[in-house]
């Protein structure tokens, strides 16, 4: 299925699914205030499902990589407000909220970005051993 | 065996398992965030032996079994978590980074003997 994978693979497919991450962290707070007159209308929280990928050659030699598995939206429920004189209010007067929690995703944020150093610090790592293994004898 | 062959190999199988470890901590660290992923390494001693041969005694009959242990899954095990986290993940940041560390410094190490072996060869051939 998979050709053998590499570190630049590795690594690299990790640092993919940790923008995607990133990403959706992003939407979620740009989102964060947005409102709406029906609790299925609401934003609600994406998150991305990571699941671990082997190469079918190496399957149990311990080399595997990340993908992202699609992304399902949270089941907080949306915050119901009382606010009549909101333009989206419904009959009864209530607006509802994006079911976003913002600490919850600044903390995802900053998982997010340690460990995409994390994959870059390896990668580099990598690439001076490589490069250093072909001034070999020199 | 080669006589080449058998002047580098240590040196050789040294640096190839390094690297095999090298793709086993960094699927580790790239596995970090993923739920019921288990770390895996390789016991670096003991396939280290395995490979160069040490300590292998003569098959010289049928019955005979090699010393060598062969595992067909590749002899990568799971790592025991020092705390365990409720998604299963067995990652453990600081350990993978400090197995990394140490595995970049022994294969740098390894390039270094293995580089100096080249060089004493190569002298030796120039007779100088």
């Amino acid at each position: 299925m998979m050709k053998p994978l590499s570190i630049f693979d590795i690594s690299g497919r990790a640092m993919a699914a940790q923008q995607v991450r990133l990403n959706s962290v992003a939407s979620n707070l740009a989102n964060a205030q947005s409102v709406s007159s029906t609790p299925e209308g609401a934003y609600k929280a994406m998150r991305p499902i990571f699941k671990t990928t082997y190469p079918l050659d190496q399957a149990g030699q311990g080399v595997s990589t990340v993908q992202t598995d699609g992304i399902y939206r949270s089941k907080l429920a949306p915050e119901k407000r009382y606010s009549p004189q909101h333009p989206q209010a419904d009959e009864q007067g209530y607006i509802y909220a994006a079911a976003v929690d913002t600490q919850e995703e600044m903390v995802d944020m900053l998982e997010a970005s340690r460990q995409y150093q994390n994959n870059i610090e390896v990668l580099s790592t990598a690439k001076s051993l490589i490069l250093k293994t072909l001034s070999i004898g020199k | 065996m080669n006589v080449l062959d058998k002047y580098m190999k240590p040196q050789a199988e040294a640096l190839s398992l390094r690297h095999k470890r090298l793709e086993i901590l960094s699927s580790n660290i790239a596995n970090a965030g993923t739920p019921n992923f288990k770390a895996r390494d390789i016991d670096f001693a003991a396939q280290y032996k395995n490979a160069i041969g040490a300590g292998e005694l003569a098959t010289t009959n049928v019955q005979h079994v090699s010393m060598l242990q062969t595992s067909p899954a590749g002899s990568a095990r799971y790592r025991v978590p020092v705390s365990p986290s409720l998604d299963g993940n067995t990652v453990e940041l600081h350990v993978e980074q400090l197995q990394f560390a140490q595995n970049t410094t022994s294969y740098e190490a390894d390039l270094q003997f293995l580089s100096e072996r080249i060089k004493g060869l190569r002298s030796a051939l120039r007779g100088e």
